[in-house]
């Protein structure tokens, strides 16, 4: 009987519930369709903030191991220190082919565009941002790869089993620059003049715009250097003939967005280097920002504090001091009269030069130096960073500990603090290993540097400092140096610099110098050595001592130097407890960089290779 | 009982994994491929690791190649399985160029490997380095040598620089030398007869020998041509 009414059951079941088409035509309860989500602002704008969040970067600040594989900074991290040891660049090193993201824009725009119930002004704006985007995207490219194929629409396989219409050859590599310039040119109206950071503007797309019509500018101009880099075809190289045209174009945007009154540089603390720390710590009050990722404390936040802060002022019981900058970056920072030289650790019979103060060594250099990096001898946070290697006996002995802040006896008997809190140790990971600490970018905010908060500082990828100077260099190659002075004087005389450099003094040494001290530590070094053809040259494969000359370009620069603060151990002289200075190289630092032409674009995949055999192969590989 | 039936089918996964090996391995390559990249039968040094060509097996579904590196006294060897490859210097590669072979009409050389196979590969290099006379002591090295343009045609390139190289092992070029010295090629005045001279740095440990070797960088061409690797006791 049981049995019976069960199956009963079950047929009255099976018959009813099929019945019904709407069954399989039901909405969805848990996602949202396409055409739901274009009926809505909100969720349009939820879907373009995904896309914002995935525009790519090579150097960021949660990947502070990326700053650590030139020769800018050391990596004070065992796991890392395979990039100090490592000869050559992988040719796949930082290549990029993200079709995936391109198509996820190519839809956006499109299903935009076919959108009927938003707000024409809105929905104009939306596809102005995708464009951004996209072309963010394909700089982000272009500068990887050379020209890559150029798709502006969402691409569909018709399952007829030939898929080569699919297959698109590779762009030459000026029109995908071109393709940037013109794409900017043509959505700026539908952006709004500032008011977001966060979100494309007009500032953004002019800034976008100078970048990449300048990298183009020195390809061709530059590009003739290394005439094995290229292609027959233009997927790699630009003909020098078109580098006046596109630095005019650089220089043009970067007026433009000048004489848009909206941005300005950041100068709103009287102390020079605080002023240039805080131009990435403040949120508020900042109008150099142009566009960047925001990071907001207790939503989304990074790690970098937590990774970079000084061992002794850490939050966490592990982690921190992992970034060091390098002495190489250090040295590199000129004296107030605008002269360079080396720090001053030997006079010139060769005998150790004394200072009263750790930081003596450093004084009369560019304020960005303390702004950028945590010297020894000086306070983070109010408190003191204790940085220095040991006693130096008046023999030239050392004593000094493996443990940080490590106690001991003097040879008169006295138990005294042997080493910095704070290192240099050699070999001792997450301690200031060269001798210094990074300061860009790491937060002051208490809390930041622990991993249930995070640090929210923000990655800022374009501000104004780097219009101005992308217009200095335009200005320079056009043969305008008295405009190049006065755009380039404009950042230093921010900087804390005195004495402006005058038109004659400005110099292609001096454009490379200045770019690397004002935006070290912002992404840019890879791009700008590799626009230059510098990257070959410098990062060569030599091992070669530090250079006297850090103002000029070209000077090898292939190993991370640090250097080391003794405290003289010599009582009843005048030399006890003063200081001197002694260069080195880091234990781990082995072999020397060595940037191959092979690695000015990088190579495409086999995967890629083999699946369209329209693709070429880069140069070199 | 369960828990033999688990250690039972443990047991039999073991057996299984150890056994199967025998289905879907190859026996490892075992022809020898040998040779050097000659002038006129003179081998042409280069530094390690950076001077490759590949090999082409036809009939793969996923296409690669054998990349074969060139060693510092210019031999390479590379173990084989039998079979047709084509041979590829890629064009980017190594101080010179390659010739046309007769078999292919291209600069492809067709390679059936049947056996181990010895064979030299002829290249045109840009210039050869000659008479080259490498001494020294405890505190300086230097070398004398000549320089001989081979292609002076359209295709001639300049001398960039030439380097003495100083390296604590025999792996002697710009990435391991300890000390070097430098003539740029706008400075060389005689073409056959060019002296560099070098100081021998501190070492540590400290040894009685260094090794050394001079290297010519030709304008454009990213590999360095090299004279062959001189030991020098002291």
């Amino acid at each position: 009987m049981k049995k019976i009414i069960l199956s009963i059951c079950a047929c009255v079941a099976l018959f009813t519930a099929c019945n019904d088409e709407e069954f399989l035509t039901r909405e969805p309860q848990d996602i949202l369709l396409d055409d739901q989500v274009w009926e809505s602002e909100d969720l349009v704008l939820s879907v373009l903030a995904d896309l914002y969040n995935r525009i790519p970067d090579y150097q960021q600040l949660d990947s502070w191991w990326n700053f650590t594989s030139f020769d800018e900074a050391f990596a004070s991290n065992a796991g890392d220190y395979w990039r100090h040891q490592n000869q050559d660049y992988g040719y796949g090193d930082w290549g990029m082919w993200d079709y995936g993201f391109i198509r996820d824009l190519n839809l956006f725009i499109e299903s935009a565009e076919a959108a009927d119930q938003l707000d024409p002004d809105v929905k104009a704006r939306f596809i102005a941002e995708a464009k951004f985007i996209r072309a963010m995207s394909y700089f982000e490219h272009v500068k990887r790869m050379g020209g890559v194929p150029l798709i502006l629409e969402s691409l569909e396989y018709d399952y007829s089993g030939d898929p080569t219409y699919l297959q698109y050859p590779r762009a030459k590599e000026h029109e995908i620059y071109d393709f940037v310039i013109e794409e900017m040119e043509a959505i700026k109206g539908d952006l709004p003049n500032g008011g977001t950071k966060s979100r494309a503007t007009i500032g953004a797309a002019l800034a976008l715009e100078t970048r990449a019509a300048l990298y183009a500018a020195s390809i061709a101009n530059y590009g003739q250097m290394t005439p094995n880099v290229s292609l027959p075809g233009e997927e790699v190289g630009i003909p020098a003939s078109m580098a006046d045209g596109y630095y005019t174009t650089a220089l043009n945007a970067a007026e433009e967005l000048m004489g848009l009154g909206t941005y300005e540089l950041y100068n709103n603390d009287p102390d020079p280097s605080e002023n240039f720390t805080n131009v990435f710590l403040n949120k508020t009050a900042n109008n150099e920002v142009i566009f960047a990722k925001d990071y907001l404390v207790q939503a989304r936040t990074h790690g970098f504090t937590i990774e970079t802060i000084p061992r002794s002022l850490r939050e966490e019981n592990t982690l921190g001091g992992k970034l060091n900058p390098s002495l190489n970056l250090v040295q590199s920072y000129e004296l107030l009269d605008n002269t360079f030289a080396p720090l001053p650790t030997t006079d010139e019979n060769g005998d150790p030069i004394y200072y009263d103060n750790p930081e003596d060594i450093f004084a009369g250099r560019d304020p960005r130096l303390a702004g950028t990096v945590i010297l020894p001898g000086t306070t983070f946070r109010g408190s003191e960073v204790d940085i220095w290697a040991g006693w130096k006996t008046a023999d030239g002995g050392l004593i000094t500990s493996d443990q940080l802040g490590g106690r001991g006896e003097l040879p008169n008997g006295e138990n005294a603090q042997l080493v910095g809190f704070d290192g240099p140790i050699p070999n001792l990971e997450w301690s200031a290993q060269n001798g210094f600490y990074i300061r860009k970018y790491v937060d002051t905010q208490v809390g930041s540097g622990q991993r249930g908060t995070g640090s929210g500082v923000w990655w800022i990828r374009f501000r104004y400092a780097e219009v101005l100077l992308n217009a200095a260099e335009a200005a320079f190659e056009l043969g305008d140096n008295a405009k190049a002075a006065e755009y380039m004087n404009q950042v230093r005389r921010r900087a804390g610099m005195p004495i402006d450099l005058a038109p004659s003094e400005i110099t292609f040494d001096r454009i490379i110098h200045e770019r690397k001290v004002e935006l070290c530590f912002e992404n840019h070094i890879l791009w700008d050595y590799k626009r230059w053809r510098l990257a070959h040259r410098v990062w060569n494969g030599e091992a070669v001592p530090l250079t006297n000359d850090p103002g000029d370009a070209e000077a090898i620069s292939t190993r991370v130097f640090g250097l080391n603060p003794y405290k003289i151990y010599a009582p009843g002289t005048p030399n006890h407890e003063k200081w001197v200075f002694e260069e080195f190289l880091p234990t781990p630092v082995f072999n020397p960089h060595r940037f191959r032409l092979g690695n000015y674009y990088s190579q495409i995949g086999d995967n890629v290779l083999n699946g369209n055999p329209k693709i070429v192969r880069n140069p070199n590989h | 009982m369960k828990k033999n039936i688990k250690y039972l089918a443990g047991l039999c996964l073991m057996a299984l994994g150890m056994s199967s090996c025998e289905y879907d391995n190859y026996d490892e390559p075992k022809l020898l491929f040998d040779g050097n990249i000659v002038y006129n039968g003179e081998p042409i040094g280069v530094s390690y690791n950076d001077v490759y060509f590949q090999l082409w097996e036809e009939g793969w579904q996923t296409f690669g190649n054998i990349g074969v590196a060139i060693d510092q006294d210019g031999s390479f060897s590379s173990l084989l399985f039998a079979g047709d490859y084509k041979l590829i210097i890629p064009a980017d590669q190594g101080p010179f160029m390659n010739l046309t072979n007769q078999e292919s009409g291209s600069d492809t050389i067709p390679l059936n490997i049947n056996g181990s196979m010895n064979m030299d590969i002829e290249v045109l290099p840009y210039y050869m380095i000659r008479n080259v006379d490498i001494s020294g002591n405890s505190s300086e090295v230097t070398a004398n040598f000549g320089l001989e343009q081979i292609i002076t045609d359209a295709n001639a390139r300049g001398v960039n620089e030439v380097v003495l190289y100083l390296s604590k092992t025999a792996f002697v070029d710009g990435r391991t030398s300890i000390s070097s010295a430098r003539l740029g090629g706008g400075d060389i005045t005689d073409m056959s007869s060019i002296q560099l001279t070098t100081g021998v740095p501190d070492m540590t440990p400290t040894q009685g020998y260094v090794f050394a070797r001079v290297g010519l960088r030709i304008e454009g061409v990213e590999d360095m041509l090299f004279s062959s690797i001189e030991r020098i006791d002291f």
